[in-house]
């Protein structure tokens, strides 16, 4: 980030969230970069950046799908770039119905799974039939990016309607802003210059996350900041190794190393599940994936692993469906789930729907809890706000909690892994008071115990646990060695001379049994014995690139996709970006970071395609994860969700989707229940109930749902209280008091909250009407065991979910607000069913997903009028119409739309 | 070496001899704080001092903890300003340049950060006589000042001057420390330090939220009751060569630590650098050694008048007129006496 040009935070409070990472973002500024905070609030960040943008929370994919626009229109892409190292020329089948025809939806959407069948995003055959091609299979090209199905010119027509107006519209930014932005990036980009993104959860937790930081990808690759020097778009995490956890995860749909986990029924047998991950014959690394996966089950299972038994794969779980953490909490009210480990997080306050959370809790027969504070999700069954409020009580909770005390990360050695892939040893500072343990420690010991009972089972289910290697040698006070368990990771050679010795790199594994590692991309951090990530060589003794600080994965590669940082004839964009160059001398690429590219492949090389994996990759193709080994503007596969990034509105939201008649996402996963009813969307009757946008945060002094720092003194008199933000017209509208009492309702919760009267918060206005956002850091909660409490933020949330990655939609939501206190016991759910019933919000309307109104159920008839596009009359109209009929196959099933007023 | 060289040596004639040490101090750049309070927390985790919050909002912002007091030696304070403030406050920035401000002129070499090593690129860009953008800030319409505060370890410290018992001294690195086995609480220095920043430490007795609502109260030693306690630049870690915990801690470099020589002359290349990009705002506070206390040792970059900070505008140290005082006063007894002396005689006649 020190090397940009400009950097853009958004979604994203980077200097109150990430104040140590924020050292880069003040160092570019201090070479001369221009930086650009656009965010709902005025925060920390803003007040050093060199310009706010306000926006309303949850309209950034009209804002970045504007700027792809204003690329695309004014012709500012990095032409060489994008037809160099992009799909921008591949040609996508004709049966791909895109939403601007489709009243919002893609093609391919089926009503009574509210799923996409993605087959129609396929690119075409090379034979110009338009018939789509088999994964992996050479696809039609046209360079001069002018077929009207290659995806360059479907992503004119995509963004054609997300102009500056339409910004202005949609997301409350003048036009002034609008141009400042797009001047600034655009300027700011190409062969000269880079821009870089920066996001964190204000991006990601949507109902269309994930699509939100696909759009920043479009950007970045159509403007050439992929691969280069102060380019990229920094994925900011929450926590210390919160990258760590989804290297080696603690997700229920991955394995190490990005390797998707085994379906029931689908995956049943080893060859099944490789196909689905990577197949031998498509281009890139991704074809190695048996490598990665028997290496993975040789370092689970070592010598019980063998060929004759496909390495154990069937002592992997399989999902028979998404087992998120909000599914469990409900599984857990329906009495399915007995046990429940908690660590490293406190459900009780940091999840969304905090009531759902402990009701399900008490639905527990017993529950771990280890932390180092005895936090809510510990205490929620003698003082939360269900004992409070009289709905639960104490001796009618069956749970039985055990808490545990926790090492915090100075008291037990180990490894965090940073936003930059960068993995940084931690050595024990000092030993942990009393009884407390290390995760390693008590997991291991856990093991240890569970094998010694299952002993003697002849139970084939038992096999997995009692086969597991779980070898670590201990020292005196039952610690294992954790660089026993980096080694484990890093992996070895089986077989042959080399046995026993650590691998060097991810290359050396192979998919006969001959090697191991735990997570294919942290081999080689353990390389010849020597612990990488422990290396301290300080930046002032090495060159800008520092390779010798710690270790970063693949291979200590500082930058990825750095291929993409010289032309397509190997040369460095500019001398002022060199980053890695092809020396035709030598024969290699070379640089002062890691090649992101096959070593020795020429810039001109054109291997024979059948060769597949890395072999295949041409001398152009620098994304080297990628089956056609280009980076994907359009994405056939991958995203659940749809293969370009289209705006709708958030699960709740006072303003009418402005681009299309459909609302919100139609594939995104809601919950019709009682207990998390949804506020109405603009256009319906109620909607006025919950009339202005809240969403929530964190403060700098504060640590997520606070298990770290409301026990704590020092952090808790900085910011003693939970507050809301608001503006002064919101005050004066509701009659707010400076610092009184404010109570705040949605469908889910009544909280209280201090009140902060500021001009950091600004009215929005949005399609004419003025849009108010309160602000709600998310910290407190109710109890008596922390030095500070206050009501829960989370509490208010509802659960939807985007249905790439069951994240949840907490980053805006529907509330009113009203002065002083909330009521108290059995009067605080009163209120909350008031607002509901005065809304009409019900399970009934929660139920439906498709509002765009095209085709009713057992109909074909479209039903545009119905829908008046205030916002942008001339797109309104026929083009949805006719397309919706010719493609009605696809919407056949659509439930009858809302009612509209 | 700064231009405007007149610094006095605080500990010129205090007898340390071979151990003295080129004064030391700080450099707090505001225009690069970004409020995270970390060397609040820093300082109080380092020199174990206990809180002072009364875990209440303090209705100021995001600032909780108020003001420089016996137990908060590192405070942050935010300032929230609408245009009409920011206009006056460029205006005011650059009538101080009108004025000859020491230490604000055109910038006779490259700014340089100090300590980092300059990215090739940047050396480029300078070198290369590339157009650095160098246009004003955008956001004019609103703004967030943050800034650091601490003791100004000034050149002629009135609390140190005040002091009855001694145990104020003045290090060999130019600082003032009080000594709190020595210090019996007397609270003169309170009232000597023009900047208000020295304070008695009560019982510490603090009454959470918690505690008011019958759950378990925070535990903490009080160390150093009822003696007079501030910053003391870290002496502890300074004699062992470290740096002080706040400007280790601090993330963005905005509390710099080092020679006080160097400290003012980075500040005011930092000034020269925001005027030429149009920050006309940013003055410095404590740079200069002809102000009422002689200089501070820890030198402010602001960006609007030290009152909006809540900083005395003219600090001055309150022996500062004591030789005046004597000799008025002597003036006076004379005067007194001669009119006695007078009276008598008259009263012969």
């Amino acid at each position: 980030m020190g090397n940009a040009d400009c950097i853009v935070i958004q979604g994203s409070n980077m200097a109150e969230c990430h104040p140590v990472g924020f050292q880069w973002v003040a160092e570019a500024k201090a070479r001369g970069a221009r930086v650009i905070h656009v965010d709902p609030r005025f925060t920390r960040t803003t007040a050093v950046a060199d310009r706010h943008v306000p926006i309303r929370a949850g309209s950034d994919i009209v804002l970045l799908g504007a700027l792809i626009n204003h690329v695309l229109s004014n012709g500012l892409w990095f032409d060489e770039y994008v037809k160099a190292f992009t799909n921008a020329a591949t040609v996508i089948n004709d049966a791909y119905g895109d939403p601007e025809d489709l009243e919002g939806l893609f093609s391919g959407f089926d009503a009574e799974t509210g799923a996409y069948d993605p087959a129609s995003w396929a690119y075409a055959k090379a034979d110009g039939s338009g018939e789509p091609a088999e994964p992996g299979e050479e696809s039609q090209q046209d360079p001069t990016l002018q077929h009207p199905n290659c995806v360059f010119q479907i992503l004119r027509r995509h963004y054609a309607r997300y102009t500056p107006e339409m910004v202005t519209e949609a997301c409350g930014i003048s036009a002034e802003d609008f141009a400042f932005l797009a001047d600034t990036v655009t300027e700011n980009s190409g062969r000269e210059r880079t821009t870089c993104f920066a996001y964190a959860v204000g991006w990601t937790q949507h109902s269309q996350g994930a699509q939100y930081i696909r759009t920043a990808s479009i950007l970045q690759l159509l403007l050439g900041n992929m691969g280069r020097p102060g380019g990229g778009i920094m994925a900011l995490r929450g926590h210390a190794t919160i990258q760590g956890s989804t290297d080696i995860p603690t997700l229920f749909n991955l394995l190490p190393g990005y390797l998707p986990m085994p379906k029931a029924g689908v995956h049943d047998t080893l060859e099944d599940y490789l196909d689905s991950v990577g197949t031998k014959d498509q281009k890139g690394f991704w074809a190695n994936a048996d490598a990665y996966t028997v290496s993975l089950l040789k370092a689970w299972w070592g010598d019980a692993a063998t060929e004759d038994n496909d390495f154990a794969y069937d002592n992997l779980p399989r999902l028979t469906g998404p087992h998120g953490t909000y599914q469990t909490v409900m599984r857990m009210l329906d009495d399915e789930v007995d046990g429940f480990f908690i660590l490293g997080q406190n459900p009780a306050v940091g999840s969304a729907n905090g009531r759902m959370q402990r009701r399900g809790m008490s639905h527990l027969k017993w529950l771990v809890v280890r932390d180092f504070s005895l936090i809510e999700s510990a205490t929620w069954w003698k003082d939360g706000p269900e004992i409070e409020s009289g709905e639960m009580r104490t001796e009618d909770i069956d749970t039985e909690v055990f808490f545990m005390p926790a090492a915090n990360h100075t008291e037990k050695a180990g490894s965090f892994t940073q936003t930059q892939r960068m993995v940084q040893w931690r050595h024990q500072a000092v030993h942990p008071p009393d009884d407390a343990t290390s995760e390693l420690q008590f997991f291991h010991d856990l093991g240890l115990r569970i094998r010694e009972r299952l002993a003697d089972s002849g139970d084939p289910r038992d096999r997995p646990l009692l086969d597991l290697t779980w070898d670590y040698p201990v020292d005196e006070d039952g610690e294992p060695d954790p660089e026993s368990v980096l080694a484990e990771i890093n992996g070895r050679h089986l077989t042959g001379e080399a046995a026993g010795e650590p691998l060097s790199a991810f290359t050396q594994m192979r998919a006969d049994g001959s090697t191991s590692g735990g997570c294919w991309i942290y081999s080689g951090i353990y390389a010849d014995g020597v612990n990488h990530a422990a290396r301290r060589k300080p930046g002032r003794e090495q060159d800008e690139v520092a390779s010798e600080w710690a270790w970063a994965w693949p291979a200590n590669r500082r930058i990825l996709y750095n291929r993409a940082s010289a032309d397509a004839e190997g040369q460095p964009w500019s001398e002022r970006k060199k980053y890695m160059w092809w020396d035709a001398e030598a024969g290699k690429w070379s640089g002062k970071d890691v090649s992101d590219f096959p070593a020795d492949r020429a810039p001109d090389a054109v291997p024979d395609r059948s060769l597949g994996g890395p072999e295949a990759l041409t001398g152009t193709d620098a994304f080297i994860m990628q089956p056609d080994g280009k980076a994907w503007l359009f994405a056939p596969t991958g995203m659940i969700d749809g293969p370009l990034p289209t705006h709708y509105e958030a699960q709740e939201s006072p303003v009418e989707n402005p681009l299309y008649p459909q609302q919100q996402s139609p594939s995104r996963i809601t919950f019709a229940r009682d207990d998390n009813l949804s506020a109405p969307s603009a256009g319906h009757a109620g909607a006025g109930v919950y009339p202005y946008v809240f969403t929530t945060y964190r403060l700098t002094e504060h640590h997520t749902a606070g298990g770290m720092s409301r026990w704590l003194p020092y952090l808790s008199e900085l910011q003693p209280e939970m507050f809301c933000e608001v503006s002064p017209q919101l005050a004066a509208e509701r009659g707010l008091e400076p610092y009184g009492w404010a109570t705040l309702v949605s469908p889910r919760a009544v909280i209280e909250a201090r009140v902060l009267i500021t001009r950091r918060m600004m009215p929005l206005t949005v399609a004419g009407n003025t849009v108010h956002q309160i602000g709600l850091p998310y910290h407190w909660a109710v109890g008596r065991e922390a030095v500070i409490t206050g009501d829960s933020a989370n509490d208010l949330i509802g659960i939807s979910l985007d249905p790439n990655v069951q994240i949840q939609d907490s980053k805006t939501g529907s509330c009113d607000i009203i002065p002083g206190r909330r009521p108290r016991g059995a009067e605080a759910q009163r209120l909350v069913d008031e607002y509901i019933e005065r809304s009409g919000a019900s399970v009934e309307a929660e139920a439906r997903r498709i509002s765009a109104p095209g085709v009713r159920e057992g109909t074909e008839t479209p039903l545009d009028e119905a829908h008046p596009q205030e916002g942008d009359p001339a797109e309104a109209g026929e083009s949805h119409a006719l397309r919706a009929e010719q493609d009605a196959g696809d919407h056949r099933k659509r439930t009858p739309r809302e009612d509209q007023r | 070496m700064s231009r405007t060289a007149a610094w006095e040596d605080p500990s010129a004639e205090l007898h340390w001899e071979d151990q003295a040490q080129p004064r030391k101090g700080f450099f707090t750049d505001t225009s690069i704080c970004i409020g995270c309070k970390a060397c609040e927390v820093a300082c109080k985790e380092w020199n174990r001092n206990p809180t002072d919050g009364s875990f209440e909002l303090l209705e100021s912002s995001y600032d909780n903890t108020g003001a420089l007091g016996a137990n908060t030696w590192r405070h942050v304070a935010f300032v929230e300003q609408d245009r009409d403030r920011i206009t006056a406050a460029r205006e005011s920035g650059r009538q101080l340049v009108s004025l000859g401000m020491p230490g604000v002129g055109p910038p006779e070499s490259a700014p340089s950060a100090g300590g980092a090593a300059e990215p090739p690129d940047l050396l480029a860009a300078l070198e290369g006589g590339e157009q650095m953008d160098l246009t004003p800030p955008d956001t004019d319409e609103f703004r967030w000042l943050m800034s650091s505060d601490v003791c100004k370890h000034c050149t002629h410290a009135g609390c140190l001057d005040v002091c009855p018992t001694g145990a104020l001294f003045r290090t060999e690195f130019g600082t003032v420390v009080v000594q709190a086995d020595v210090c019996n609480g007397c609270g003169t220095c309170v009232a000597g330090c023009p900047f208000g920043v020295i304070e008695r430490r009560d019982d510490g007795t603090v009454h959470p939220k918690a505690e008011r609502e019958g759950a378990q109260r925070v535990e903490q030693d009080i160390p150093h009751q009822g003696t007079a306690n501030k910053c003391t630049l870290c002496y502890d870690r300074m004699v062992v060569g470290e740096t002080p915990a706040c400007a280790k801690t601090c993330p963005t470099t905005s509390i710099k630590y080092g020679d006080h020589e160097d400290m003012v002359e980075t500040a005011e290349a930092r000034v020269r650098e925001l005027h030429d990009r149009g920050m006309t705002e940013a003055r410095l506070y404590g740079a200069n050694p002809d102000d009422g206390v002689g200089g501070i040792g820890s030198v402010f970059l602001l960006l609007d008048e030290p009152e909006v900070y809540g900083l005395p505008p003219d600090p001055r140290v309150a022996t500062k007129d004591l030789p005046q005082m004597y000799a008025a006063a002597g003036l006076a007894a004379a005067g007194m006496l001669a009119g006695v002396a007078a009276a008598f005689l008259g009263s012969r006649r």
